[in-house]
């Protein structure tokens, strides 16, 4: 056993840093808008849990009673009537019970359905500058655990906080009415219990945080192998890995596991010890009182019975308010997700956008990114007439995809105004606009779904036949109906289970089927072979007839075909022309053409 | 449950410990059960015979209790922790070093996720289990036997009727286990699809943006996060039921040694002290009853985790060195197909069939074919990543599958399309590899791959943290570590993917000078893309359906008019398209053309 201590990298540690936060006001502020619309119901609930309480909190008193008055005094009629009243006590504590939890926890369920919805209705709204910042994992762990433990607050945790308060209320009441000394005697041991308590909660708190980047640790160095599995194998760094996982990251996840278990196995142990205290006390004192003839046996063995139960709330809440502490991470995650400004917004007067002939105008446009002010479009200038192809090129990071992006009102321009039609888009509604719009990416994304649903995401009224229609018109049909189920086979998640090229036919029928007026196709660079190739290049062709198109071009006979090119760089229009103008002006086309396109 | 008992094997080494635990466990038990006895002799003895000093002694005696169990508790809390600890840490060494020698085809079918989990959840579960469920099952059972006998012994009349409504307990908890594994089941399921609509939509936005879906996908994703709230509805209804009924049930026990019980004092034939013993007996049963259920998932839990960790363990490495392998130091790199057939496990079709081939060393062999032609699979099998179905696989002559793997695969060098490298600093990611290998070793390999220049370019040089978590490399970058990763295993035997897809020009050209560097003097296989690269083979495969179709130099095969030369006049058709019209241009301005363009030609 090395004796060495093992620390973990940074991000592991900081990682867990963000899972612990303090009462914040702002936060709960923010959380209590989900609650008001359920105000009345959980008022209802904790008029029942007094109930319940109370209820609960009277058993020891009743076994008092059935002692003292029934049995001490031999007094059959008595003790029948205690035992009964007992029993309708517990039947009215045991339905209404029930019927409070039913209630709670709708109304939690409740809100962690507006939650989640309200995040994905968001989410809908934020522009794609957003999901640059925002990886697909840490939205799924907003939407999922974060709501998660709002769920285990909300729950479980507001009610048992509220429950465990009462029920030491009551118990506390209870002992004080029954024997004043005796009642202050037993109280004396819990300061030391409190004090114990938020001491080892610190110190747990601590602990698991630790445990927690431990599991995260290991989790990170198994998914990297295991996904990795390949190269590993193949560099033949099996013994390597096992050695370092072993002596670094398992044994660190069970060192710290230890240290959790060492701090968590003293706590009970104190609690029992001062509960056994409290007895001994009780028991000497009160047994002295009972035979000084100050107080009755029942009183004594009712006191034994609440001293058993005044710790266990003491300690679930000290639990409880651990769950505020996560809740209160989780709860100002979500609040920031959904205060993150929606940056492209419908006008209030917006319009929507009639049928387009398909005229594109930038004038003067730039735009930069809130954050960043570097320009990434600078006055651009450019008119398309309907029905033209238009070439945008350049190296990476140019602009291209910016100008497209601004062209669906993904973004909005800095400065400068973008029309079409001699409309300013930022006079309609983006639905209107983009419905009349379509757009293929390089990196077709398909749903999971069958071939045809994912077809019919262009246009989701379609018949079968228009669907075949339009895989037929990009040659799609062919490979489509040779697959398991033909249009009905199942498209797994991100289309993994079809080619690059197949993807990229099928998310041209897709287009093709919304017809759209103005089509936006940012070209695939992936290789395919070349069967696939060449009807990809037909498909191309009857995607781009009759339609305003603006193509972020790879292929040199894509280029060579449009009726314009557009050559930007550093975010400005550097030419523009046809292949063969700027072939003859001998500017940046020519130097890329000649260097770029080759093979 | 079969499952469950093969856990034993991992808690015998703790054999002592254990045996440790479950002695503290027994005088635990023994002394949680004395203290209401002691209350009640306080009652009948102390009280009712009015003598003090039995009240002090009782109270020391109750506090010394208190004291001694505190210390049991301790002791076996904490050991009991320490074995699940310890148990966690043994499984998921194992677990770990199994799941690295798996061969490919294993993988290929596994998914990530599920492996990772595990190692992870799965041995968490058996943790949990072996540690406090366990411990607190025998506890229960300790306990109830002794609360039990001792009832019986002291009143067997009332202790059936005051552990009546115990009964019922315990059956509708068990029962409750069951039914709310079921539904947790249904909560997962809903949670996982609201999951993965979010996850599409995210990955999809653009697409959903640009098509003007967003109503659509809205009400898919009301529909899976009104299901998560419907089976969460159906949770909680049972937990309502349960909780509070058993609750109920220990007060209609503590209700029923009332009435019988004090009627029974009434007769003298019980004391007041056995009723308040009796009353504390059913509390301490009924609390741990309560948990039965956990109790019982956790077993569940830990049974199903068993099952699938098994799963795993049991699945013998179907690729290994053989014993008496043959280490060969130095290969000479001469490779050699035999009539070689490959079928993957679950496919219909022979991925690879009749390939028989000869590579001799230092050649350069190029495989063309369109995607699933088997140009993949054919590399696969030389460093043994998967077995030849039929036929066999020589390198120098010996069969790999007598070959050590290891001396074997350190002297084949692998650079995939996808070149994926790990958490860790530029440098440990070029020597993974070669771990022990030297600075200069490692600079060396990355100036020769053209990463050097990058790499210092970045704050912390070589040091500077990659993957995931690190700096993002660009594919160009990504891809030129990979590759003096490979170069400085200084591999006799070269398999490369010589793709080069989405990097910018300038980027390709380094790329493929730092390629064409790697393939001097070393046999080398290429999935080619680059038409120089395929002029220059020695030997170029055109691959189709699983079989080598043609095979010959660039200037046989194109004479021979077959499929490559289809492919070749295809691929060729921009280029010479570009020369065209470079030549036009030329004639259109001879006067002022400059170097440029006669540079080209």
């Amino acid at each position: 056993m090395t004796t060495t201590k093992i620390i973990p990298p940074t991000f592991i540690t900081q990682s867990e840093d963000i899972y612990d936060k303090g009462y914040d006001p702002n936060v709960a502020r923010g959380l209590a808008q989900f609650l008001k619309p359920y105000l009345r119901h959980m008022l209802i609930s904790l008029i029942f849990m007094v109930i319940v309480t109370a209820a609960s909190v009277s058993g020891p008193y009743f076994v008092k009673l059935a002692i003292d008055e029934g049995i001490a005094k031999n007094d059959v009629v008595a003790l029948r009537n205690i035992v009964l009243i007992y029993l309708g006590v517990s039947i009215v504590q045991v339905t209404t019970n029930i019927v409070r939890i039913r209630l709670m926890s709708r109304v939690g369920q409740h809100i962690l359905y507006d939650v989640r919805m309200a995040l994905f209705n968001h989410l809908q709204k934020l522009s794609l500058s957003f999901y640059n910042r925002y990886s697909v994992g840490r939205v799924i762990t907003r939407v999922i655990n974060d709501v998660g433990t709002l769920r285990e607050f909300i729950t479980w945790a507001v009610l048992a906080i509220v429950r465990n308060f009462l029920a030491i209320i009551g118990i506390v009441i209870a002992m004080l009415s029954l024997n004043l000394r005796l009642s202050l005697l037993t109280f004396s041991v819990l300061p030391i219990m409190i004090i114990a308590t938020i001491l080892f909660r610190r110190v747990a708190r601590r602990n698991y945080r630790r445990v927690r980047a431990a599991v995260s640790w290991t989790n990170s160095v198994l998914a990297e192998n295991v996904n990795g599995v390949r190269v590993v194998q193949a560099f033949s760094r099996q013994a390597h890995n096992y050695k370092n996982f072993k002596d670094y990251v398992n044994r660190y996840f069970l060192e710290r596991s230890l240290d959790a278990a060492r701090v968590a196995a003293i706590f009970t142990p104190i609690v029992d010890v001062l509960g056994a205290i409290a007895t001994a006390v009780v028991v000497y004192l009160g047994g002295t009182a009972v035979l000084g003839e100050s107080i009755t046996a029942g009183v004594l063995i009712a006191f034994v019975l609440y001293i058993d139960r005044l710790f266990d709330p003491i300690r679930d809440l000290s639990r409880r308010f651990d769950t505020l502490q996560s809740t209160m991470a989780g709860g100002e995650r979500i609040l920031e997700l959904l205060n993150t400004p929606v940056e492209v917004q419908d006008a209030p007067n917006a319009q929507e956008m009639s049928p387009m002939v398909g005229e594109v105008q930038f004038e003067n446009v730039s735009f930069h990114y809130s954050d960043d002010p570097t320009l990434v479009l600078d006055g651009i200038n450019l008119t398309v007439e309907a029905g033209q192809t238009v070439a945008l090129v350049g190296e990476t990071g140019a602009g291209k995809t910016t100008i497209v992006k601004l062209l669906t009102r993904f973004h909005d321009p800095t400065s400068g105004t973008l029309r079409i039609d001699g409309i300013d888009l930022r006079t309609v509604t983006q639905q209107s606009l983009r419905r009349q719009m379509g757009m293929v990416l390089q990196d077709p994304f398909l749903f999971s779904g069958s071939v045809r649903e994912n077809i019919l995401f262009g246009r989701l009224g379609a018949s079968d036949a228009d669907v075949i229609a339009a895989a037929k018109a990009v040659g799609a049909h062919e490979f489509i109906i040779r697959l398991k189920n033909g249009y009905d086979t199942s498209v797994e998640e991100g289309g993994a289970t079809l080619s690059v090229g197949q993807r990229q036919l099928i998310s041209f029928a897709r287009a093709l089927l919304a017809n759209p007026r103005i089509l936006i196709l940012d070209e695939a660079t992936s290789s395919v072979d070349t069967q696939t190739e060449q009807i990809i290049q037909k498909a191309l062709a009857t995607l781009l007839k009759g339609r305003t198109s603006f193509v972020i071009a790879h292929r040199l006979s894509t280029i060579i075909n449009a009726n314009k090119i557009v050559v930007i760089h550093d975010g400005k229009i550097v030419e523009q022309g046809t292949h063969a103008e700027l072939l003859t002006n001998q500017g940046m086309y020519y130097d890329l053409y000649k260097t770029g396109f080759q093979e | 449950m079969k499952h469950l008992i093969r856990i034993r094997i991992f808690l015998q080494p703790y054999f002592w410990q254990i045996l440790a635990t479950l002695l503290m466990l027994l005088v635990l038990t023994g002394l949680s059960l004395a203290v209401p006895r002691i209350i009640r002799s306080v009652i009948d003895v102390g009280l009712v015979q009015g003598q003090t000093l039995f009240l002090v002694r009782s109270a020391f005696l109750l506090l010394g209790l208190g004291l001694l169990s505190a210390l049991l508790t301790l002791g076996n809390r904490y050991w009991s922790e320490w074995i699940a600890a310890r148990v966690g840490y043994d499984l998921r060494n194992r677990m770990y070093d199994h799941i690295q020698y798996l061969p490919f085809a294993y993988h290929d079918h596994a998914q990530s996720g599920q492996l990772i989990s595990r190692c992870i959840e799965d041995v968490r579960s058996i943790e949990r289990f072996a540690g406090g469920a366990v411990t607190d099952l025998i506890r229960f059972v300790l306990l109830s036997i002794g609360i039990i006998t001792i009832m019986i012994r002291d009143n067997a009349w009332l202790a059936v009727i005051a552990l009546l409504p115990i009964l019922p307990l315990i059956l509708m908890t068990s029962n409750f286990g069951t039914k709310i594994g079921k539904l947790f089941f249904d909560v997962d399921n809903a949670t996982g699809d609201v999951s993965n609509r979010l996850q599409e939509n995210v990955v999809g936005v653009q697409v959903v943006r640009a098509f003007a879906r967003e109503p659509y996908e809205t009400e898919r994703f009301e529909i899976a996060n009104r299901q998560v709230f419907q089976t969460w509805v159906y949770v909680i209804d049972e937990w309502s039921k349960i909780m509070p009924t058993t609750n109920w049930l220990t007060t209609i026990s503590v209700i029923l040694l009332l009435w019988f019980g004090g009627q029974m004092v009434m007769d003298g034939t019980l004391t007041i002290g056995s009723i308040v013993a009796f009353n504390a007996y059913i509390l301490m049963l009924a609390e741990p009853a309560q948990q039965l259920t956990a109790l019982v998932n956790a077993g569940g839990e830990a049974a199903a985790g068993a099952q699938r960790v098994f799963e795993v363990l049991d699945t013998e490495p179907a690729i290994q060195s053989p014993a008496n392998a043959i280490k060969l130091d130095a290969l000479r790199g001469e490779v050699e197909f035999q009539d070689v057939a490959l079928k993957y496990q679950d496919e219909r079709k022979h991925s690879l069939r009749d390939v028989t081939l000869r590579v001799l060393p230092n050649q350069l062999v190029a495989l063309i074919g369109p995607t699933g032609s088997g140009k993949t699979s054919l590399v696969n099998l030389i460093p043994r990543f998967y077995d030849v179905t039929s036929g066999r696989l020589l390198v120098d002559g010996v069969d790999v599958r007598d070959m050590d793997l290891v001396t074997l695969r350190r002297q084949i060098g692998i650079v995939l399309q996808t070149s994926l490298l790990f958490s860790d600093t530029v440098k440990g990611n070029i020597a993974y590899g070669r771990p022990e290998a030297s600075m200069d070793e490692i600079v060396a390999a990355a100036k020769a791959a053209q990463a050097h220049e990058f790499i210092e370019g970045f704050t912390n040089g070589y040091d500077t943290i990659v993957g995931e978590r690190g700096v993002t490399l660009s594919g160009g970058q990504r891809q030129r570590v990979a590759i003096a990763r490979a170069l400085l295993m200084n591999p006799r035997i070269l398999i490369l993917d010589d793709s080069t897809s989405s990097v910018d020009t300038q980027t390709e050209k380094l790329i493929q000078a730092a390629l064409d560097k790697l393939m001097e003097g070393r046999t080398t296989f290429v999935i080619a893309h680059r038409l120089s690269t395929v002029r220059r083979a020695d030997i170029i495969l055109v691959m189709d359906q699983g079989r080598i179709m043609e095979r010959g130099t660039h200037e046989e095969l194109l004479a021979r008019g077959g499929l490559y030369k289809e492919i070749h006049d295809l691929q060729l058709i921009d280029h010479a398209r570009f020369s065209e019209e470079i030549e036009e241009l030329r004639e259109l301005e001879p006067s002022e053309s400059d170097g440029d363009v006669h540079s080209l030609s």
